[in-house]
């Protein structure tokens, strides 16, 4: 029987769960969608039905290509399949047009597209340590990973509801990952270029990627004490990862370099116009600066310190992106987040080598002592993380960036575990406010209380005990007394229609502690690796 | 992992799958003057609530009768009293007497689709966890997949929260008289199928088969000492219950014939559209709906129909156990479908079979995922194909009787139908769905889909009467495994 301890090659149990997702996949066709399908559609007939030249250019709809190139030859790919369903929908000036059979074959191209998703899952499951000891199917980690994965609850409902491609390029990420963690690293690389020129959001980690590369595969050996061997630098590999990088961009810009439009895909592709915040705050470093700011202005004019005229009349959770400027903190501009995103990977150098002044990211970490794959695996998780923390215009979506790869480490060791649970249950509750229809309520909750019960039950027998300590349990049941009255109890108060930002206000503060508090714990648990490592070699 | 968590999510699956077929249209949708069974369900809300009691179920000035007039017993009335009083807090247009007549909207739908989901999560979710944990066999990983198989069947799901109906309630409580009658506690489980009973009428499917069960049982512990005890106990108890819930009727005689008359509508004829049953199939070839006069027909379908169910519920009362309870249910109900009265195509709430009527309701796609999904996870979890020899499937008997045709192995005859008949299920759907009929005969793929699964039915029907019948009155072997 399937529930039967099950032999080492026997994977069975990986294409039902598999199956089983996309089930549910299928019958979420007819929920709700955001614009974000209508931007794919207008995609889909811009590629379609204009030549090259013109796609960068195009703006007969508000929704801009603002994908790299690759990602626009897969939507064109996509199209050549969608004009077997409904011509109508490759027509550029059809906006906003939905018919079911567009609908359908939207929603089908999600989930088609997810095999890549499901191929890197289970690539990562096999890449898993295994435990020995005979342990029922349910308690392996392998199989713990994949269900975390596979059922992803941020990944469900930010692409099979709301809409998007994510299965698909997260997908690539985590097989890369997967190569690097099997040795395979110019695949690896490879991969992540593709990726890079799919969806340039993952330039954020693009550095992680860089500093382990050319520490640990362009320097093929290391001293005893794990520091750099200058001399066993390898000009060979360096050039094959060179020409990688540079055919995969060549192939995705070449292009539009010989047409003379690279500025112009860039300012596309870069739009600084945006305000320092999305619509809805997203849950980090900024929201809680916003906070504080809102809260010394709000008091300010209360204590007649301020004059209420003089402020910025600009609301920043009004629904539009809109630059604005903070009343009474310091405003922020583009290059302080850069500045900030880079930072917090700063560590304070016991013994500085003198050659290495600069460049701190916690990349400093894998270029002094690389750990291997798994320093790498951390390092890109910390990275994704501090880039949400700090970051220019993030959207709450972006958290997944942190959590998928993280569900590999989460699996392997009781303290990620811990952080892992806090950070994806307040990362998944964050993404609530992306389904704000009644209808999708109940699914929202149901799916989330699924994911959330299933990871902590299993996690806890995996590791056996308890993995959050009572301050960060009452934190997480806050929660459902945030969703309460955030999604019941406010609607119903009279000050829906005076103050409608508040509930949105409340969730993007209130998980951006949680999210905050993860970080400090990932990162000092990678200071402490890195403290281990100087010990030893002490 | 512990059992309450791995029954957690199996529960919480099956919810999302639920809301997520709801979130689909329904019945009727935007189709004035009827409508359909949504309407119908709002309907009652708004009777229910402005009419008193007296004038449910009879035609008057402000109760129409031919629209969607009430035809379930008191207690959906009561239900919809209830939901009335509810929907009358939120939004009051949505039960105003005549104005509200084909209201739809965004808010309602929501409103309608959680009536039912929290009906479900009350009565038949809880049922169904119990049943498997406490009267099914296997190891506690089994009971599990038990549940979540149960939980996806398809049927009721597309029934109740696609087209828009009621089951779960009855379908529940029935259920949980099948528990507690398995625990013992025959009173209890009496008080349960009445209460079941008086939701809907359909479950007299079931009614034998709990009357045989327990008449069985007071016979076995002796009619001149405890047997005529529980006899007495288990009578006073429906007689009561029926009085309670027919309470407000029981003044006047007239009252309650009227209801009769309206749950019994013996005036419509043999069958209406295609159903799966007897008098549609045979009505291919002979016209019996124009031969016989309708009295004629009424007899005549009550009397195959207690003929068709003599012989299950005969073995029954001889051998009162749990598992002759259960195949008397399956063959009693699949009786009184194939041979009764105006039988309606939901009563069979088998999927593939209602294909049609999901086509009309525009849930094809959430057909198409749930019976593919259903399909797979039964198959993989439950190893029904590992379960498929002679042995477990009870062939034995078919061997003594088919003595006289070559010898070979039923269980894989059985394997190899079984997928015959999925590739024609599916391959009808895609016809139904994606061909044109000719147009000498417009009805033509209703008629295949309720023809073919018709001698799908009266198939079933026999095996499972041999299987019942077969088994020897005295259970020799303790330990039997049971493929439920």
């Amino acid at each position: 029987s399937v529930m039967a301890t099950p032999r080492a090659d026997d994977w069975s149990w990986f294409p039902a769960l598999a199956l089983g997702v996309s089930f549910l996949k299928c019958i979420l066709i007819n929920a709700y969608h955001s614009t974000d399908f209508e931007v794919h559609r207008n995609w889909l007939a811009i590629t379609h039905s204009l030549p090259v030249s013109k796609w960068y250019h195009e703006n007969t709809s508000e929704w801009t290509l603002d994908y790299p190139p690759l990602f626009a030859w897969f939507e064109y790919s996509l199209s050549h399949v969608a004009q077997h369903f409904d011509k109508e929908m490759l027509v550029v000036q059809n906006l906003i047009y939905t018919s079911p059979a567009t609908i359908l074959f939207q929603r089908l191209s999600v989930i088609v597209t997810d095999i890549v998703f499901i191929y890197a899952v289970k690539e990562c499951c096999r890449s898993v340590r295994e435990e020995k000891g005979s342990k029922d199917l349910l308690g392996h980690p392998f199989f713990i990973l994949a269900a975390l994965l596979l059922w992803n609850f941020g990944l469900l409902i930010v692409d099979h509801i709301h809409f998007q491609y994510n299965g698909f390029l997260f997908g690539i990420l985590l097989l890369s990952v997967a190569r690097h963690l099997q040795g395979r690293h110019l695949e690896g690389a490879l991969l992540f270029t593709v990726l890079l020129n799919l969806k340039h959001i993952y330039l954020y980690i693009a550095p992680a990627y860089g500093i382990f590369l050319l520490r640990s595969y362009c320097f093929t050996k290391d001293n005893t004490d794990g520091s750099v061997r200058w001399s066993s630098f390898s000009p060979v590999r360096l050039v094959a990862l060179g020409s990688i990088v540079i055919s995969v961009g060549a192939l995705s810009f070449g292009p539009f370099i010989a047409m003379g439009q690279l500025p112009q895909v860039l300012s596309r592709l870069f739009p600084f116009k945006r305000g320092l915040c999305h619509a809805y705050w997203a849950p980090n470093v900024w929201a809680l600066y916003n906070m504080v700011d809102k809260a010394l202005s709000v008091l300010g004019v209360r204590l007649k310190l301020l004059d209420v005229a003089k402020l910025p009349k600009a609301s920043m959770t009004g629904g539009l992106v809109q630059e604005f400027q903070h009343s009474i903190l310091p405003s922020v501009s583009p290059s302080i987040t850069l500045i900030c995103t880079l930072c917090p990977t700063l560590q304070p150098k016991p013994h500085p080598p003198p050659s290495l002044a600069l460049s701190p990211p916690a990349k400093f970490h894998i270029w002094c002592r690389p750990r291997g794959a798994r320093g790498f695996l951390r390092c890109l998780v910390v990275c994704a993380l501090g880039s949400f923390m700090f970051g220019w215009h993030v959207h709450e979506k972006a958290i997944l960036m942190a959590i998928l790869p993280f569900s590999i480490l989460a699996v392997e060791s009781r303290e990620d575990a811990g952080i892992f649970l806090m950070l994806t249950t307040t990362g998944h509750y964050s993404l609530f406010p992306l389904l704000f229809t009644a209808a999708e309520l109940p699914i929202k909750v149901l799916l989330m209380l699924l994911f959330t019960l299933y990871s902590f039950t299993s996690l806890k027998k995996l590791f056996r005990g308890s993995l959050l300590n009572p301050l960060e349990t009452t934190y997480l049941l806050g929660l459902v007394a945030v969703e309460i009255l955030c999604e019941v109890v406010y609607p119903l108060s009279p000050w829906q229609h005076t103050l409608p930002f508040v509930p949105l206000l409340v969730t993007s503060v209130y998980c951006s502690l949680g999210v905050s508090y993860s970080f400090i714990r990932l990162y000092v648990s990678l200071l402490r690796q890195h403290g281990t490592d100087k010990h030893k070699q002490l | 992992m512990e059992n309450w968590s791995l029954v957690s999510i199996c529960v919480l699956f099956g919810l999302t799958a639920r809301w997520a077929v709801s979130l689909n249209s329904y019945s009727g949708a935007g189709k004035p003057p009827m409508f359909g069974d949504y309407e119908a369900q709002r309907h009652w809300q708004e009777v229910t609530y402005n009419l008193p009691v007296h004038e449910w179920y009879f035609n008057t000035t402000d109760n129409n009768l031919n629209y969607w007039g009430l035809d379930y017993p008191p207690l959906t009335a009561y239900h919809s009293l209830l939901c009335a009083h509810v929907a009358k807090l939120i939004n009051p247009d949505w039960v105003e007497l005549h104005a509200s007549r084909g209201h739809e909207s965004y808010g309602h739908k929501l409103f309608m689709r959680a009536t039912v989901l929290v009906a479900d999560l009350l009565i038949y979710i809880p049922a169904v966890v119990l049943y498997s944990f406490y009267l099914s066999e296997g190891s506690n990983k089994k009971k599990v997949c038990t549940v979540l198989c149960i939980l996806l069947y398809p049927g009721l799901i597309l029934i109740d929260y696609g087209h828009f109906q009621y089951n779960s309630i009855s379908l529940g409580l029935a259920l949980w008289g099948v528990v507690v009658l398995g625990l013992g506690w025959d009173v209890l489980g009496s008080l349960a199928f009445v209460l079941s009973l008086n939701y809907k009428q359909m479950e007299l499917y079931h009614s034998l088969p709990f009357f045989c069960y327990l008449l069985g049982k007071c016979f076995k512990q002796g009619l001149a000492g405890r047997g005529l005890f529980l006899l007495v106990k288990i009578a006073v108890t429906v007689l009561v219950t029926f009085a309670l819930c027919w309470l407000p009727f029981l003044s006047d005689p007239g009252q309650i014939l009227q209801v009769v008359h309206r749950l019994f509508p013996v005036g419509r004829g043999l069958f209406e559209d295609k159903v799966a049953n007897t008098w549609c199939s045979l009505n291919v070839l002979i016209k019996i709906k124009t031969i016989l006069s309708t009295d004629t027909q009424l007899y005549f379908s009550l009397t195959t129909t207690l003929l068709a169910i003599l012989p299950s519920s005969i073995k029954l009362l001889m051998k009162p156990t749990l598992w002759q309870f259960k195949l008397a249910l399956v063959n009693s109900s699949l009786a009184f479908f194939l041979f009764s009265f105006q039988v309606h195509e939901k009563s069979i709430l088998l999927p593939a079979f209602m294909l049609p009527l999901f086509l009309k309701d525009g849930l094809l796609v959430p057909y198409v995922v749930t019976s593919l999904a259903f399909l797979f996870f039964s198959i993989y979890l439950l190893s029904a194909f590992e379960h498929c020899s002679e042995d477990k499937l009870r062939l034995g008997p078919y061997r003594r009787l088919l003595i006289c045709m070559p010898r070979m192995d039923l269980g894989r005859v059985t394997k190899w139908k079984f997928y015959f008949s999925i590739t024609a299920m599916a391959g009808l759907s895609f016809m139904s769905v994606a061909l044109a009929p000719p147009d000498q005969l417009p009805d033509l793929f209703p008629l295949l889909v309720s023809v073919f699964s018709y001698l799908h039915f009266l198939g079933l029907l026999l095996y499972f009467n041999i299987v019942q019948i077969a088994e020897p009155l005295q259970s020799v072997r303790k330990n039997q495994k049971k493929s439920n």
